[in-house]
């Protein structure tokens, strides 16, 4: 069993960097979320595995506490959200998939090349996989800077979020307890905010383009 | 070359020759099921190809003798390929003759002239069918030599039957490269088979066909042979990604008792892929010509990643 987990971590994290890739290429909003769920949930297996090899209880705390936020209650959040706004099935267009998708791999490479040295000092269990997950972060990065609906912008934020938690968990074995909840807290509040200002978009433009916001002016110059 | 290894081979060629519309068939049955049709049956491309060899050909006139050549070289460039995938045996005396790299350029070959025959006749729908089957295949094929390098890279050979044998014998081990690798590959197999998300492989006379197109003027045995090829090259995909991703029951040298266990494994395994593809047809819808370059540019570059994810995690 021991001899298999750091393969099964790695096997993990591969899946969180497919479907990084599944969510830059994808046009609709509703998969979208449903991407980002599983990634969640690839994210907990990996959490609960680490805590249970390296017995860390704090692992598990941490584990329980990105599957209530991310995989239970913020895509239930933005599930309610598309409904209200009534985007749940839009279809954004992109502009094109495969400059995006061939700057992505530059990006996993660059990412890899990066992670390489320090990985090679880590003395944990999947230090290996600190290039997946730095490579996961900048592909959330790209997405928040491709796409143009707001959306798409928050599920690429809480994307990023996740690979960088994998980073923690991977390298260090989990951050301390007080950073997680700050950082799950922060999350949490920056998904409702958002949610709020997409609906204040949404009021002021009727769509959720964010490059109407370019030409919002002040009234009074 | 042992007497053991060539007959390996010929029940390898046997089993392909024989087991291939069957699987065919079994696919079609599957995604009628699916689907709430009522299935034509399991035989139904024996009885197709029945038909077809017992009728009389009809030819293009201005038709030239490549395209009356033609179908056999498809056929006989699918046949090759399923003899060099290890299917039942990895004792296979034509292995040698050929590794991955020379089984992507037997379907590069078969491609060449199966397009070359469409646009031979000179019909609209011949060039149109022969086009699209250029640009599906310029992406797949790179695509498809990414997933076996993958494999390659494990185990340290371009041989598919030293690949099956490392990878089937080896401790078990979990290869995160193989999971991006399967996903290319699925992409890549269903393209090139014709399959539902590319093309519809059963329609006639649609506009948006692309290998219905190009054999659309084959008729009788020059058609049978034609369709005999497609589902051999259906049975070479299937096999080469069963070899690749499940090896295990494949029969080694010098072990009688293992082929013949080998062959109830590769039915099996085989009814299950069959089952998966047609699930996979059912759920995806058919996309539009222009999508497709996209679609196989994602696989081409999963299999990339694949390789990188080699290299970070430092297997081989």
């Amino acid at each position: 069993m021991i001899k298999f987990v750091p393969q099964i971590i790695n096997l993990l994290a591969t899946i969180i960097l497919l479907l990084s890739f599944a969510m830059i290429s994808q046009r609709r909003i509703v998969t979208l979320i449903n991407l980002f769920m599983i990634q969640g949930a690839a994210l907990v297996a990996a959490s609960f595995l680490l805590g249970y090899v390296t017995n860390q209880p704090d692992l598990y705390v941490s584990g329980a506490l990105t599957l209530l936020l991310k995989v239970i209650f913020i895509p239930w959040m933005l599930h309610r959200v598309i409904r209200k706004l009534n985007v749940r099935w839009d279809v954004e267009t992109l502009f094109n998939i495969p400059t995006t998708m061939l700057v992505g791999i530059a990006l996993v490479i660059l990412a890899f090349s990066l992670a390489a040295p320090v990985s090679r000092l880590s003395e944990t269990l999947a230090g290996g996989s600190l290039g997946i997950a730095l490579a996961c972060i900048l592909l959330s990065f790209m997405m928040m800077i491709t796409r143009s609906k707001a959306v798409p912008q928050v599920v690429g934020f809480l994307s990023m979020e996740n690979g960088l938690i994998f980073a923690a968990t991977a390298v260090t074995n989990g951050m301390p307890m007080i950073v997680e909840f700050g950082v799950a807290l922060d999350v949490l509040v920056g998904v409702l905010i958002l949610g709020v200002f997409m609906f204040q978009i949404r009021e002021k433009f009727d769509n959720l383009d964010i490059h109407n916001l370019e030409t919002l002016k002040d009234d009074r110059s | 070359m042992s007497a053991l290894g060539v007959f390996s081979q010929l029940l390898a060629l046997v089993c392909a020759l024989l087991l291939a519309p069957l699987l065919t068939g079994w696919v079609n049955q599957c995604r009628h099921w699916l689907q709430n049709k009522s299935a034509p049956g399991v035989l139904q491309p024996y009885r197709m190809l029945h038909k077809l060899f017992n009728k009389e050909s009809v030819m293009a006139e201005h038709a030239s003798p490549l395209y009356r050549f033609a179908p056999y070289l498809v056929f006989s460039c699918m046949l090759l390929a399923c003899a060099i995938i290890p299917t039942l045996s990895t004792d296979l005396p034509l292995s040698p003759a050929a590794d991955a790299i020379a089984l992507v350029g037997l379907f590069a070959l078969a491609r060449v002239f199966i397009s070359l025959a469409a646009m031979d006749v000179g019909t609209a729908f011949g060039t149109l069918g022969a086009r699209r089957e250029m640009l599906v295949g310029f992406l797949a094929e790179p695509a498809l030599l990414m997933v076996l390098f993958c494999a390659s890279m494990i185990t340290g050979s371009t041989s598919l039957t030293a690949i099956v044998e490392t990878l089937a014998h080896r401790d078990l081990a979990i290869y995160p490269s193989m999971l991006l690798a399967g996903v290319a590959f699925t992409m890549v197999s269903l393209a090139e088979n014709a399959r539902v998300p590319v093309d519809n492989p059963d329609t006639h006379l649609e506009l948006t066909m692309i290998h219905e197109a190009m054999i659309l003027e084959y008729s009788a045995r020059h058609l049978a042979l034609m369709e005999w090829a497609a589902s051999l090259k259906l049975f070479a995909y299937s096999c080469a990604g069963l070899a690749l991703f499940f090896p295990w029951g494949v029969a080694e040298a010098n072990s009688p008792l293992a082929l013949l266990l080998a062959l109830p494994v590769l039915v099996f395994k085989l009814a299950i892929g069959g089952a998966v593809l047609a699930a996979v047809e059912t759920a995806s819808a058919k996309m539009r010509v222009f999508r497709v370059p996209e679609f196989l540019g994602t696989a081409f570059l999963m299999a990339v990643i694949g390789l990188l994810v080699n290299v970070l995690l430092g297997v081989g």
